[in-house]
């Protein structure tokens, strides 16, 4: 039986201890808050400092010129280094896209054993690679091999960091296409891989797309690998198997070299690979939802939903 | 009649269609392996060369005939590095995390979370040339020079002449660099706690943080540790913004001794004496050699990250069928 005199005593701790613990949660939410704001300064500070200094170095020249001498008068432009961007990112997308696709196919139709288990681990665990260790391997595979850096070997590279990253998503996006719409097709008569090329990677097309292109946008600001594989030139390209340039590769060659031209010249190239990256993914990410959102309206309509 | 001819087994097609899935799966495997192989017999030479001291030396010169290399300073640097990386970003990652997932009023958590994906989608060869042009000299004349003032002369991790090219000012890029990482990891992770233990919590009358202590942590505790484990992978593997900043010392005098001081990790030594290497020679076994030590670090790294989160995605799934 609780006596008066304990009831009093309890309600005396209780207040004292409300009012400390209200106290703490306090702290705690000031202390959070002043995280967000401590990791968020620099951040927006990196993004506005790109686009301040980036963008007055465009022009239709820094755009398409070749480089010029180190430390002359006229810079030139960063030509090359698009070009080869571009040509990269379009050759390890011809390796990473097919070959990314199928295995996502067979982790999400065949994968539900202890071998689609064991992929998919070595799979998330190859994309979290060092980049540079995939470029140093690239360098003893291919450019040791065949005696120079060439298009081949920064593409070889760059495929095997976009393919963890196709194979996942793809697999993500297959995985939420209902059942029904497979069962349907085989009650059809169709056979299984036309299912799967027809229904199913047609239903999952946005999440396909969402992953291609996030690979892309990851695989167009790598530099590590590429100073192991294309080595960087000051040419447009004329031979694939002859050095390129990138423009990751050319922003880290003009941050060393102390002229002021050039530090202009590698702010303009940050804000062209950020304008790229970011576009993809804020591109990306609007479609996907509006996507979403219409196929929900589409479920609702049947009356699934 | 009509007769319904029923084709048995499955089809010659089909067959192809399940090898070619299966043969790209199996692609991601032999890669793996082929980087394990390619990465040993290339740097075959100087394991007979140095055999353990390659590992525990620290001797690191390229001159022909007085060739001698060590990897234990750079290998010391990684760890420094990302040691001091994590030190900073871990607790502010899981103060974003926890104000997204529990605080922010929902007008203001699509778009910070948006803001926090996109940033780590920047390259980090941009992070890379913000800190050299732009913080280098804020982190030297407020917080290097201030410290080494106050406390050089008692203690020898703020000894050191302040210049911005140093170890500290690599750690803090890399630090801003992978938060966006481990926060956007950590949210997800917590917001996968089920809502009715929040309630629960709630109902015996616990505050916010008492909820997030007793009901969210608990829950989410070993995937939080996944992620700071994914974050130190990718902290260990990082170049460009590292080479950039780190100061690019070589040999004993790489080894971390003071904040303030250049230093050089695993990584950092390959992108920056790769060009001086020539082809066959020692020196180009020697940065593979450095190549296969990063690459066992970060493979370790990797699994045990990952057995940890999907540890707690398959928790989670049980949970939420039962």
């Amino acid at each position: 039986m609780i006596t008066v005199e304990q009831r009093t005593e309890f309600r005396k701790h209780f207040r004292y201890n409300v009012g400390r613990r209200l106290v703490l949660d306090k702290i705690v939410k000031g202390a959070v808050f002043v995280c967000v704001l401590v990791a968020i300064v620099p951040l927006i500070a990196i993004l506005v400092n790109v686009f301040s200094n980036g963008a007055s170095a465009l022009s239709w020249e820094f755009l398409t010129q070749v480089p010029g001498a180190v430390g002359s008068d006229d810079p030139g432009g960063i030509g090359p280094a698009i070009q080869g961007t571009l040509v990269l990112i379009g050759l390890s997308s011809l390796i990473g896209v097919p070959v990314g696709v199928m295995g996502g196919i067979f982790l999400s139709e065949y994968g539900n054993n202890r071998y689609g288990r064991t992929v998919r681990f070595f799979n998330d665990v190859l994309a979290e690679f060092p980049t540079i260790v995939i470029g140093v391997f690239t360098f003893v595979l291919i450019v040791l091999t065949f005696g120079d850096f060439s298009v081949w070997a920064g593409s070889f590279a760059l495929s095997i960091i976009m393919l963890p990253i196709i194979m996942r998503t793809t697999e993500e996006s297959l995985k939420l296409v209902p059942v029904t719409y497979r069962e349907a097709g085989y009650a059809l008569g169709i056979r299984r891989w036309k299912v799967v090329f027809t229904i199913v990677l047609s239903s999952a097309r946005s999440g396909l797309v969402t992953g291609i292109l996030l690979s892309v946008a990851r695989i167009a600001g790598e530099t590590a690998p590429l100073v192991f594989t294309i080595l960087g030139s000051s040419q447009f390209i004329q031979d694939f198997s002859g050095p390129v340039d990138a423009l990751p590769l050319r922003i880290w060659r003009l941050s060393s070299l102390p002229y002021d031209s050039a530090v202009a010249q590698g702010w303009g190239g940050a804000f062209i690979l950020i304008i790229i990256v970011l576009s993809i993914n804020i591109g990306v990410r609007y479609l996907f939802l509006q996507k979403k959102g219409q196929t929900l309206l589409k479920f609702r309509k049947l009356g699934s939903v | 009649m009509i007769s319904v001819k029923m084709k048995k087994g499955s089809s010659i097609t089909d067959k192809i269609f399940k090898y070619v899935a299966i043969g790209a799966a199996t692609y991601v495997l032999v890669i793996i392996a082929m980087i394990v192989i390619n990465l040993t017999t290339g740097s075959a030479q100087i394991w007979q060369q140095e055999g353990i001291s390659f590992l525990t030396g620290s001797d690191w010169n390229s001159v022909e005939g007085r060739e001698s290399y060590g990897a234990a300073p750079y290998i010391m640097g990684t760890l420094v590095n990302a040691g001091i990386a994590m030190a900073i970003s871990v607790p502010l990652s899981f103060g974003i995390a926890m104000f997204l997932s529990e605080l922010a009023p929902k007008l203001l958590r699509t778009p910070l979370a948006m803001v926090i994906e996109l940033l780590a989608a920047v390259p980090s060869v941009v992070y890379g040339l913000w800190g050299l042009l732009v913080f280098r000299t804020y982190i030297q004349n407020w917080i290097e020079v201030p410290l080494h003032n106050l406390f050089g002369d008692q203690s020898i991790i703020f000894a050191g002449t302040p210049f911005g090219l140093d170890i500290f000012t690599a750690s803090v890029v890399l630090a801003i660099m992978i938060v966006p990482t481990i926060a956007s990891i950590s949210k997800e992770i917590m917001l996968a706690v089920p809502n009715s233990q929040r309630e629960a919590a709630y109902m015996l009358g616990a505050t916010k943080w008492e909820v997030f202590r007793i009901a969210v942590l608990p829950y989410s505790k070993s995937g939080l540790i996944g992620a700071t484990i994914l974050g130190l992978g990718r902290a260990v593997g990082e170049t460009m913004a590292v080479t950039m900043l780190i100061g690019n010392a070589t040999g004993a005098a790489a080894f971390p001794s003071s904040l303030f001081a250049p230093g050089q990790t695993l990584a950092s030594i390959m992108a920056n004496e790769f060009a001086e290497a020539s082809q066959g020679g020692l020196h180009l076994a020697a940065l593979i050699g450095v190549g296969l030590i990063l690459f066992m670090m970060a493979f370790a790294i990797n699994v045990v990250a990952h057995l940890l989160v999907s540890k707690v995605v398959k928790s989670h799934e049980g949970a939420v069928l039962a």
